[in-house]
């Protein structure tokens, strides 16, 4: 409704908006495009793993090794950062540079939180001798959930490098797709990690 | 006008929804296979359907999939890869389960 009031009163500033928000619209899809593709790695990795799940070599079967309660609270830091992230986007577009620093910091805490969880797990089980080496099984979910943590790694490099350019260039045409990009990402990686929770670790452990 | 482009952009309510709904379909497939009160079966369906519900929220609540983005471009391209990853882990499953049970065999 307010739009088509702004439609009447000033054609110029509108029309331009709207150029603009398909340059930024053609680069968001790109990405879209982009997760699509590392969905696909992420399918042939679940792939691979659903095959080798049985093949434990007379290592521990999942069941034996997965901490549930450990991976519940990754799961819901994981949960949570995705919604704070959600809240930084809405300061952007409420132009507001400082709460999108706070979500931004906020989100990368709560990435860190899971990162945690997950070096722990790992550094655990390599401890045990339940390494990676140990059998097909554990081969392949080092490798899945692995892959994911290398993608998280990367998401919180890429939110420090965003709150670097929010310090010194703002909010602008540059920096606005980026961080809509990185939202998309961090969202795609929340939505893979529920694919682990609930295909390795809950149903692992039945 | 103003509905759509909040939409496009998600609200503060669509996002606390989103998160609510999310951990609500974590706890429950938890709390199904910690109880144990199931049977197998069950709590296998019980894990794939709030696995794929969550998605769904995921996708709507967060990502603002919907067929108005981009003119269904990103719906388009997301069912495609869909297709692909049905093909690569359903035939993945298949053919290996074949070879298992025929090396059994021999």
């Amino acid at each position: 409704m307010s739009t088509d009031t702004l439609n009447h009163s000033s054609h110029h500033p509108v029309e331009h908006e709207e150029e603009h928000h398909d340059a930024s619209g053609t680069k968001l899809f790109g990405f879209w495009v982009y997760l699509m593709s590392d969905l696909v790695i992420f399918g042939s990795l679940f792939a691979t793993y659903a095959v080798l799940m049985k093949g434990t070599a007379g290592g521990p079967t999942g069941a034996d090794i997965f901490e549930l309660p450990l991976i519940l609270f990754g799961t819901f830091a994981l949960l949570i950062s995705s919604f704070t992230f959600g809240m930084g986007v809405l300061a952007m577009h409420a132009n507001r540079v400082g709460q999108v620093k706070v979500w931004l910091i906020i989100t990368f805490l709560l990435g860190l939180c899971f990162l945690g969880m997950e070096v722990y797990e790992f550094q655990h089980l390599i401890h045990e001798g339940y390494g990676p080496d140990r059998s097909g099984f554990l081969s392949a979910f080092f490798t899945l959930v692995g892959t994911h943590g290398l993608h998280v790694t990367f998401g919180m490099i890429w939110i420090l490098v965003m709150l670097v350019q929010l310090y010194t260039k703002g909010l602008n045409d540059m920096t606005r797709p980026r961080i809509l990009c990185l939202s998309l990402f961090w969202h795609f990686l929340d939505i893979v990690w529920i694919c682990v929770f609930s295909f390795v670790y809950l149903m692992g452990v039945l | 006008m103003s509905a759509s482009s909040t939409n496009a952009h998600g609200s503060v309510k669509s996002y606390v929804t989103g998160l609510v709904l999310s951990l609500i379909l974590t706890i429950i497939p938890f709390a199904v296979v910690m109880s144990g009160a199931f049977s197998v079966l069950a709590t296998v369906i019980v894990i794939a359907v709030t696995a794929v519900l969550q998605i769904l929220v995921q996708l709507v609540m967060f990502m603002h999939m919907s067929t108005k983005a981009d003119e269904g471009w990103n719906l388009m391209s997301f069912v495609f890869t869909l297709t692909i990853l049905v093909l690569v882990v359903g035939g993945s499953l298949w053919i290996m389960q074949h070879l298992h049970l025929n090396m059994m065999i021999g």
